[in-house]
């Protein structure tokens, strides 16, 4: 067998080869031969095939056939062998491999070895990829070689401390004596690495640093006279005297001098002369300077001193070199917190951060301004912003969007502004907005009553421009489902109104659900807007044939939305109006999206609003309000219905007229709403997405009950369990009427005591057929998580004949099995 | 902490490739050819500090890198290195290569990749900054080397220097040294 080539020549074969392929043929050529002289066994050359292989290995070529081969060179007497050996070992393997734990007596030898280069080589490997278990058995080598009074051991040994304490923490201690006199060390690497265990074992343990913190002094003394020694060509760095060491004590020096009176005093005279003495114009000085700034921000120190360590960043702001420019931005994004105000003073250098045609610089100076704003500057601010939103590249426009709509949310100076922005926001930016932004937004423009008109008009002329961008063309359809007859009466105050018909607006909204530029759920938003207009508009018969022709749409969510408006058309229209009124303010809970979307306007959220129950309901907190007032108590949380049955146009201020004899405790009111929502969704979605309800199979055998008995009308309860949760009673009401007339516009509400959780379905119908011939069913679905004893109240309200009747009755005969 | 060290050239192809943190085979070359793709699109007049790229590490990792002529010397950090003393450090690396091959070019650093590991070990040692002082390193790694020649062949005198010449046996390969400038 010739003998194999050596290294270079490989790496020349391999340098010739045109094409990736003749490469890879190549490279297998000679895997093929290693692995057959590996075969053999042979001692000479093995170093010479460790070699290619780590060549190969980098160019990415498989190479772990050649592990064992390492440990065999690393178990050999020659210099040679164990220096490629190790360095495989470093490349090839980690602690995944079994194979590495052989390498661990090896090691142990080599600790001990009469050459300080092969102790150095082992100490090398086992800080780079020393096991846990490695790390175990070695620290004891480790531990006595820190001790020793050769330097070049010394330093490798420390950085090798570190990376053990890293893998096994609880052998921190074991290190804590040898660290004694580390620092009276004159090596300058030995000192620098012991600062650097130093800092790891401050850093994991508290204990440690309190100990160390006797070290202040120390540090100081060393870093005064690395100042302040005249020039040693050994350690220096353009002009300054060991650079790195410097920079490393700084480092430490902040760790122990953090939340520490004592320590930040004992350094505020080194640190001053540090910031004031080193030299600016070369990356050095300025890598001295910037880790000063940090600890002096960090620690405790005094203000004159905070104050230069600011002055210094707003110098370094201004400085030409970029690198000097982004390090400034970044520890002003760390102190922007704590020393707002003098940061502030630097606000227009980084506005024009901005304007730099470097990305990181530009990240950074867009999160720094984002910091900086406050209900003062928030005009000016915004201008830039919006500005550098216009011009930025796409990766930041999802960020600055989001930061915008946040700092316009929190310092808005005016509805009509925060509007404005929001909409400069969209048009300039829209696709890149966040999916919560939309009903955000949705949300504020409720809320902001007065701006509607001007709102709507504005959103109207950005859709004529431009329909690609989908959070803009979804909001912009909802409000004109909402606003649209303001829209088209011309009623805008802030603005000179357009003059817009009914039919250019269907147009519109029609344009949007055929474009190819609208999503799914941008479809679905413009069918409800078109479907809402109904109401609004005069020209109903060119919504019913749009919403007839989607009946056989192929987007299911769309058919069956066009669907269901068409059954409102058809046989709920007298509930049309009703349910497609006006949405009412909505209550801000927290900012989370979907909680507050399902409660309150099941639009804007289709996905988690379920489907079987017809079209979405005006949700009053009106109603809310008056459910506490109807059940009088404070213990009675007011139920809130997923459907509304038949309900006269202005709900809210006929429940209270007919109730007017019961005390009514207004106040606490609206606390109970906007709590009850966010306890709500798991329960409603829990209801929602269990399909065949009435499908249930009834768990335990629980007797019906009878409800309520009076004037003919009779009211049942059945039982049954809901099977994914056992805390949930399904009741199904049947409402049975015995009298000669039948009862029309039936209503049952029903509400109970604060520890439970209320659900109703849609009923069956709304009219409950004399003499026994048929009864209205409804589903009520009870969460009792408690398991207390089950109590209602309910609420019966129907025409009979021609006069209407409302009842009041509690039901408290519930069956023990029904909530235990 | 330096999660790896990476020197390319203009083209993307390795020259030397260290990693620090554990990263699977393949992973580490996409990780080559990600951290190509970001530097190489940079400008000569940008910051030398890059952020972004999710591979290694998740949001804790800066990449700092300095081109001279035709190589890329990137080092991955996180946030516990300062940056700008990350970059004086591969100012002494590179310093330091060039005492130790008089000159350093990238053809070098192609031929005598195990040396430049060998350098490379004197100055970070897992991670972490070993020794800066290039003087140094530079005397250490020569007592090495040394070491190994005398093993190989005992009867040649210690050179002070190691070999830099070798001779080129076929015309493929082109004469133009890239001479990296040293600032």
């Amino acid at each position: 067998m010739p003998a194999p080539i050596r290294l270079r020549e490989l790496i020349r074969t391999i340098r010739t080869a045109r094409t990736q392929a003749e490469e890879r043929e190549m490279i297998q050529k000679e895997c093929a031969a290693i692995r057959s002289s590996f075969r053999e066994e042979d001692n000479t050359y093995r170093c010479r095939n460790v070699a290619k292989l780590l060549y190969m290995h980098m160019l990415g070529y498989p190479a772990h056939f050649g592990q064992l081969e390492c440990l065999k060179l690393i178990a050999s007497q020659k210099f040679t062998d164990k220096r490629i050996g190790y360095l495989g070992a470093m490349l090839l393997l980690d602690e995944r491999q079994d194979v590495h734990l052989l390498m661990t007596n090896c090691i142990k030898n080599d600790l001990n070895h009469s050459t300080q280069y092969v102790q150095g080589l082992a100490l090398c490997t086992l800080g780079c990829m020393g096991s846990s278990e490695m790390c175990r058995d070695l620290a004891g080598e480790v531990e006595k070689l820190l001790k020793t009074s050769n330097s070049y051991l010394r330093k490798k040994a420390a950085l090798c401390a570190v990376h053990v304490i890293r893998k096994v923490p609880e052998l921190m201690e074991m290190f804590l004596p040898a660290t004694k006199n580390l620092l009276s060390e004159k090596n300058h690497g030995v000192l620098h690495t012991s600062v650097v265990l130093l800092t790891e074992m401050c850093e994991r343990s508290p204990d440690m640093l309190a100990h160390f913190r006797k070290l202040v002094p120390q540090l100081v003394r060393i870093l005064k006279n690395l100042i302040m020694s005249g020039y040693s060509p050994e350690h220096d760095v353009s002009g300054i005297s060991d650079p790195f060491l410097q920079v490393r004590i700084l480092r430490l020096l902040r760790i122990l001098g953090k939340n520490d009176d004592d320590s930040s005093e004992a350094m505020n005279d080194i640190l001053a002369q540090v910031a004031t003495n080193t030299e600016t114009s070369k990356n050095v000085g300025n890598a001295i300077l910037y880790e000063t700034v940090l600890t002096i921000m960090d620690i405790k120190s005094e203000s004159g001193l905070r104050v230069l360590a600011i002055n210094i960043l707003g110098r370094f702001l201004l400085n030409n070199d970029k690198n000097i420019r982004y390090v400034a931005l970044t520890s002003l994004l760390k102190t922007v917190q704590t020393d707002h105000n003098a940061v502030q003073r630097h606000r227009s250098t980084i506005v024009d951060c901005l304007k730099d045609l470097d990305v990181s610089i530009k990240r950074r100076a867009m999160e720094l301004s984002f910091a900086l704003v406050n209900g003062n500057n928030i005009r000016g601010m915004m201008k830039e912003l919006l500005y550098f939103l216009d011009s930025c590249d796409p990766e930041f426009k999802a960020d600055c969007a989001s930061g915008v709509f946040l700092a316009a949310e929190k310092y808005a100076p005016s509805k009509r502004w925060h509007i404005d922005t929001i909409m400069r926001v969209l048009t300039t930016a829209g696709s890149y907005v966040r999916d919560d932004s939309v009903p955000n937004l949705i949300q504020l423009i409720t809320n902001s009553v007065e701006m509607h008109a001007y709102t709507v008009q504005r959103l109207y002329k950005a859709l004529l421009d431009d329909i690609s961008q989908q959070p803009l063309v979804q909001v912009a359809s909802w409000c004109i489902g909402e606003y649209g007859d303001l829209l088209v009466s011309g009623q805008c105050e802030e603005e000179e109104p357009i003059q817009v018909t009914e039919d250019e607006v269907l147009d519109v909204l029609e344009g949007l659900l055929v474009s190819n530029l609208s999503t799914p759920v941008t479809r679905g938003y413009s069918l409800t807007a078109i479907m809402k207009l109904s109401t609004r508009f005069s020209s109903v018969n060119r919504i019913k044939k749009v919403v007839s022709i989607y009946g056989s749409s192929i987007d299911v969510e769309l058919q069956q939305r066009a669907v269901e408006y068409n059954a409102l058309f058809k046989k709920y229209d007298h509930m049309r109006s009703a349910l497609l009124e006006r949405m009412p303010i909505m209550e801000k809970t927290a900012s989370n999206g979907p909680t507050e979307i399902v409660q309150t306007n099941g639009e804007t959220d289709p996905s988690v609003v379920e489907t079987k129950h017809p079209p979405p309901v005006t949700q009053s907190t009106n109603q809310a309000t008056d459910l506490l007032d109807l059940l009088g108590g404070n213990d009675m949380v007011p139920v809130i219905q997923t459907s509304v049955p038949t309900k006269p146009a202005s709900a809210g201020g006929e429940l209270l007229d007919l109730l007017g004899d019961l005390s009514l405790s207004g106040g606490p009111a609206p606390t109970p709403a906007p709590s009850v929502p966010t306890s709500q969704p798991p329960f409603l979605l829990d209801g929602l997405s269990s399909q065949p309800l009435f499908n249930d199979i009834a768990a335990a055998g629980i007797p019906p009950m009878t409800a309520y008995n009076k004037n003919g009308l009779k009211i049942d309860f059945t039982f049954e369990r809901a099977n994914p949760n056992p805390n949930i009673a399904v009741i199904t009401i049947n409402a049975s009427n015995s009298t000669e007339a039948d009862m029309t516009d039936f209503v049952f509400q029903a509400a109970v005591p604060k520890t439970f959780q209320l659900q109703l379905l849609s009923p069956s119908s709304n009219v409950v057929p004399a003499l026994n011939q048929g009864t209205v069913t409804q589903v009520i679905r009870v969460l009792n998580p408690q398991k207390q004893q089950l109590r209602m109240r309910i609420k019966l309200t129907y025409t009979h004949r021609a006069s209407s009747i409302q009842d009041l009755a509690e039901v408290n005969n519930f069956p023990p099995q029904s909530w235990q | 902490m330096i999660k790896a060290i990476l020197i390319f050239n203009n083209h993307g192809k390795p020259r030397l490739i260290r990693f620090y943190q554990y990263f699977a085979e393949d992973m580490q070359q996409q990780i080559i050819r990600e951290t190509f793709h970001l530097v190489s699109k940079r400008d000569d007049n940008v910051c030398n500090f890059l952020e972004g790229g999710s591979l290694i590490g998740g949001s804790d990792y800066k990449l700092i890198y300095r081109h001279y002529a035709t190589l890329y010397f990137v080092f991955c950090v996180d946030s516990s290195e300062s940056e700008l003393g990350i970059l004086d450090l591969i100012q002494v690396f590179v310093e330091t290569l060039d005492k130790c091959f008089e000159n350093v070019c990238e053809l070098d650093l192609i031929f005598h990749m195990d040396k430049v590991h060998y350098i490379l070990q004197e100055v970070v040692m897992g991670g972490m900054v070993l020794e800066t002082n290039m003087n140094e390193i530079i005397a250490q790694v020569e007592v090495q080397n040394r070491l190994e020649k005398s093993e190989v062949r005992p009867f040649l005198s210690s050179s002070k220097s190691f070999p830099l010449i070798y001779v080129f046996g076929f015309s493929q390969v082109s004469a133009i040294k890239y001479s990296l400038s040293v600032l």
